[in-house]
């Protein structure tokens, strides 16, 4: 507490204005979409927009709290944070609320809560606890296996809620764990099984196995040509391979048909264009397509968007905010968001980079990620190129939870990158 | 940095780039999503403008509009209502309420949509008042066509809501609107209407309206329909189609000097009333469907019949052009022509002469013989008689016949005049000659016309040689009338060649075959026909009894009516259509009828006997 004053102007002030700006896009917006004949007052605090005013003047409050307290505390506690966060989401199946069919919340009284925001904030300082161990070799696989098991016991107890939405975020982990040191070939396996899955949702099998198969010969007759012995000395190698591949291929197929449940399937489905509904599972996307479009280049001007004023697109404050942005604002506007996420993202990678600790610099990736994975899935969603997932965009969507959990995230950072001169 | 900072630098602007990508197709590239916006968030609001009113040549009133009443439903708001006595008010079962129910509820919960069509003024009366017993419906205002008149049906048209494959075509007219289906109404649809206003609301998600679009900037007011003076005289068409009652066929009327139908009739007709409202798909099926009386059938503007002898007038002035006769001509005739060595080869004559037979006496005889000598040498006078018949058919199409005369009226038929093209082909691998088509000598044969041509053929023959479009729509205001319909168009004939044929035309009521129907104070001068014609059932050829036919123009100097009656299967052209002529031209001319026993004989004479038959003929032979 005593290191404020001294640390004040060490606070990176451009990540703060790049945060101050979201905020006040996403209000704008939220106005926007929320806004209605009777209600219009801007402090009316029977709105959402009204409600979100009080949502990010708490959120000042918690910067301040997080500001004043010291670095240490961050990385002393990281532990039982994060187990503080498995208990929080483990709580949840003793005494969570059931909302849309998931038991995602806590509710005391009026107030309601969503641990698995403050998870990834437990679960960003756990992995950052752990690999800023001194000496932490990322290529043992003892180590490997740690942070993997970090990262899976909260995404496996976010699925049981269930609520994949969010369980995925984990996922942007992987980043923090390759820049850690984590070999290559496990982000070319998983690049590739994407890749291959969803090649083979959109296909089929059976094209995909030829196309797999001639790939293979096609290698094969090109390293014989070669280097005849390299081929003789390694064929049971390329045989595993070509193996894996097949029973790969097989595999995803039938779990996708059959172990998917029915829903997730048709977001996939749709994504990819295998099936086309635009009243039913599809509407959602169309409906956000529709709003997005007709804001041409320069955007119906704010407050005046149809679709947005019409409310056709189903949740527009929280997860479809972006459409809003995107029809008012126009393609400037939404290119701008756009431009505004990359900078900001790319400035915590940056900070981050230039940490000395290893601690705040594997807590700096790993934000850096979180925010990534969830711009790339909801933007995404929203302008119709990944299926919908329902996960909020940082400082922009309606809520309380989130913007106080993606708030939180930030300053933590902030105030150990504030403090990056004391450490040696 | 180190390398492996890399990928999520990597990571982040390739999903910038992509996203903005997909932005910029969403909005500037694509424009399905901007027109599936305006589709989503834009109600637009018509305001219908007051169909125009249709007057006849002397300013009497012929269509009006007249307020019908729409109840339309909202399921949403629909409380308990006292249906049986909704079902009573409304004239409608309760089955037929349900289903009508049934059916606004799959249109849509919240938007209104009709629940019945055009409520007749007392049921709207009695209703009006308890209306606030039916939360849910309320009653829409619409016009209507009203016709003080019951006459003109074919002329006047009617207008229904505008069919599925039309709204595809026409982008103006939404589903439900009502558009100009038939006759003027249709042809000057675009006059009459007017054109609609818009409103552009904004609506929500529930298609509730929630403000104006744009503060009203891309709204527009309704422009009133424009009122039509038509050339009918409706007296004349009244009177025409009283002359008409219980016989079929039809009286076309033109003023020579312009080229202004003065009546257009056809028989028989229909109430144009019942064409309006609730009524119109009732009647529109039985009309349509009766495929005997054919009453949606316009006779005068599309039957196409052989003319018979009044197209010997043709044939004379195309002999007289052609220099193959002179007015001094003279041909015998022995009760007869004979065309060709072969028996059979001869065609019957009733000129009632044995002996030569000279131009004038031909005519108001209707010389058999005579016009043959005159078509034969006229298609001789060239090398073959593929060429003669080019040239005669030439001649012939100059008076507006053998194609369409280009009316303002949305129906009609080109009638056939051969030219020797066509009998080339009809003759493939037989060697014809001009005796080979000798009946067009007669105006049977191939030819055939539709007595609105044959009218304007007389209307040629009245203005010594040319004649003026027919046209329906005298004036239209603020626009001036199509420059089509006040240009004179020239016959191939010579204005000398006209005189002695209207002599023999006029001889035809002073000492010919329309004697008995002369007019005391009017020179008429016309021309009596007699047609032939045939069914063919199962392949055989059966002669039905044969059509009347009588074309007239009077005065004889300066006509000012020019007439073509057509009656099927009435006989002697002499014995009902010469004295319906005649008539029409006495009411057109004096405004009052002198010769009330013709009159009287005419509103009486019923044809239903002879037409009746037919069909009972018509079993018979279907039956082997």
């Amino acid at each position: 507490m005593r290191n404020l004053n001294t640390n004040i102007l060490k606070f990176d002030w451009k990540i703060i204005f790049l945060y101050l700006l979201l905020v006040f896009i996403g209000w704008l917006n939220i106005y926007a979409t929320t806004k209605s004949h009777t209600h219009f007052e801007i402090f009316d605090f029977s709105t959402r927009y009204g409600k979100q005013i009080i949502w990010i003047a708490l959120s000042i409050v918690l910067i301040i709290l997080i500001l004043f307290l010291d670095t240490r505390f961050y990385i002393q506690f990281s532990s039982i944070i994060y187990l503080l966060g498995i208990l929080s989401l483990v709580g949840l199946f003793l005494f969570g609320k059931k909302v849309n069919g998931a038991t995602s919340w806590y509710a005391f009284g009026n107030f309601s809560f969503q641990p698995s925001e403050f998870v990834k904030i437990a679960t960003a300082l756990g992995v950052a606890k752990l690999i800023g161990e001194k000496q932490f070799d990322m290529e043992i696989l003892r180590n490997q296996l740690k942070v993997f098991l970090l990262i899976t016991i909260p995404a496996i107890l976010i699925i049981l809620q269930p609520d994949q939405g969010s369980a995925l975020v984990f996922l942007a982990f992987f980043f923090v764990f390759y820049r850690e040191g984590l070999p290559r070939y496990y982000i070319y396996t998983g690049f590739i099984s994407i890749v291959l899955s969803l090649l083979i949702i959109k296909f089929g099998f059976v094209i995909m196995l030829i196309i797999i198969t001639l790939l293979c010969i096609a290698f094969l007759s090109y390293l014989n040509n070669k280097n005849k012995y390299n081929l003789r000395k390694y064929w049971l190698q390329y045989l595993v391979i070509y193996l894996i591949a097949t029973i790969f291929t097989l595999s995803t197929h039938y779990i996708y048909n059959n172990g998917l449940p029915q829903r997730h399937k048709d977001r996939i489905d749709l994504s990819l264009n295998i099936i086309k509904d635009t009243k039913g599972k599809g509407y959602n996307t169309l409906q956000s397509e529709i709003a997005i479009g007709s804001g041409g280049f320069l955007g119906q001007g704010y407050l005046k968007g149809s679709q947005t004023h019409g409310k056709f697109v189903p949740e527009q404050d929280t997860d479809y905010i972006f459409s809003a942005v995107a029809e008012e604002w126009g393609f400037i506007g939404g290119s701008f968001v756009i431009i505004l996420y990359m900078l900001f993202i790319l400035r915590i990678i940056k900070i981050a980079e230039a940490q000395k600790s290893k601690f705040s610099r594997v807590y700096g990736y790993s934000i850096a990620s979180i925010f990534l994975i969830h711009f790339t899935i909801n933007v995404g969603m929203v302008i119709g190129i990944v299926p919908t997932i329902g996960i909020p965009l940082p400082f922009m969507s309606y809520g309380g939870s989130s913007l106080w959990a993606f708030t939180a995230l930030l300053f933590i950072f902030i105030r150990l990158d504030a403090n990056k001169s004391n450490e040696w | 940095m180190k390398r492996r900072s890399l990928l999520i630098y990597f990571f982040v602007i390739s999903i910038g780039f992509i996203y903005i990508t997909r932005l910029f197709y969403l909005q500037i590239i694509s424009d399905k999503y901007k027109k599936q916006a305006i589709e989503n968030s834009i109600k637009k609001k018509y305001s219908y403008p007051n169909r125009g009113y249709v007057f006849d040549r002397n300013g009497i009133l012929l269509v009006a509009n007249e307020i019908s009443y729409d109840v339309m439903l909202t399921p949403r708001y629909l409380k308990k209502i006292d249906t049986l006595e909704f079902c009573k008010l409304i004239n409608i079962t309760k089955r037929n309420f349900d289903k009508r129910l049934q059916r606004a509820k799959r249109y849509s919960m919240r938007t209104p949509s009709v629940f019945l069509k055009q409520l007749s003024k007392n049921d709207y009366a009695i209703l009006q008042e308890k209306m606030h017993n039916f939360k849910g419906f309320y009653i829409q205002k619409r016009a209507i066509r009203n016709y003080p008149i019951n006459t003109a049906a074919n002329v006047l048209g009617y207008i229904s809501e505008v069919s599925e494959q039309l709204l595809k075509k026409e982008k103006y007219y939404q589903q439900g609107e009502l558009i100009g289906f038939s006759g003027i109404e249709k042809q000057y649809e675009k006059v009459l209407r007017g054109v609609k206003g818009v409103k552009r609301y904004q609506k929500d998600n529930f298609n509730r309206i929630i403000g104006s679009y744009k503060n009203g900037s891309q709204d527009t007011l309704a422009q009133i329909g424009k009122d039509l003076t038509l050339t009918l005289d409706i007296i004349l068409q009244q009177y025409g189609e009283k002359l008409m009652n219980n016989k079929r066929g039809g009286i076309v009327a033109i003023e020579p000097s312009t080229g202004e139908i003065l009546a257009l009739i056809t028989a028989p007709s229909y109430d144009p009333n019942n064409m309006v409202g609730r009524k119109r798909s009732k009647f529109s099926t039985k009309y349509i469907n009766d495929k005997i009386n054919k009453p949606m059938f316009d006779r005068g503007l599309k039957a196409q019949y052989a003319p018979g002898s009044p197209f010997k007038i043709v044939n004379a002035l195309v002999g007289l052009q052609e220099n193959v006769i002179t007015t001094d001509s003279k041909f015998i005739c022995r009760h007869g022509y004979r065309y060709g060595k072969r028996q059979g080869a001869f065609m019957k004559c009733h000129c009632g002469i044995s002996g030569k037979v000279n131009f004038n006496i031909a005519i108001y005889n209707s010389c058999n013989s005579y016009f043959s000598n005159v078509y034969r040498k006229t298609i001789e006078k060239y090398k073959s008689p593929n060429k003669g018949m080019d040239v005669w058919s030439d001649h012939v199409k100059s008076f507006g016949l053998g194609n369409y005369l280009g009316t303002d009226l949305p129906v009609g038929n080109k009638g056939l005049i051969p030219d020797g093209d066509y009998y080339n082909k009809f003759y493939s691998t037989f060697r014809w000659r001009a005796s080979t088509t000798i009946s067009n000598a007669i105006g049977q044969g191939q030819v055939e016309t539709t007595p609105i041509q044959l009218a304007n053929v007389t209307a040629a023959v009245a203005n010594r040689g040319f004649y003026f479009t027919p046209h329906i729509v005298k004036k239209i205001k603020d626009i001036k009338l199509d420059s089509k319909f006040t240009t004179p168009i020239k016959t191939s004939i010579d204005v000398k060649h006209f005189e002695p044929v209207i002599e023999g035309m006029f001889d035809v009521f002073e000492k010919g075959t329309a004697r008995s129907s002369k007019v005391k104070g009017i020179e008429i001068c016309g021309k009596t026909g007699t047609v032939e014609n045939f069914v063919r059932i199962n392949n055989e050829k059966v002669a039905l009894a044969d059509h009347s036919i009588f074309i007239a123009f009077a005065p004889k100097d300066n006509p000012k009516i020019a007439i073509a009656v057509f009656i099927e299967n009435a006989g002697f052209g002499s014995t009902y259509a010469a004295p319906i002529a005649s008539l029409m031209i006495e009411k057109y001319l004096h405004r009052e009828i002198k010769r009330k026993n013709i009159e009287e004989r005419m509103f009486n004479a019923s044809l239903q006997e002879e037409y009746d038959k037919q069909i009972i003929n018509t079993k018979q032979i279907e039956k082997p």
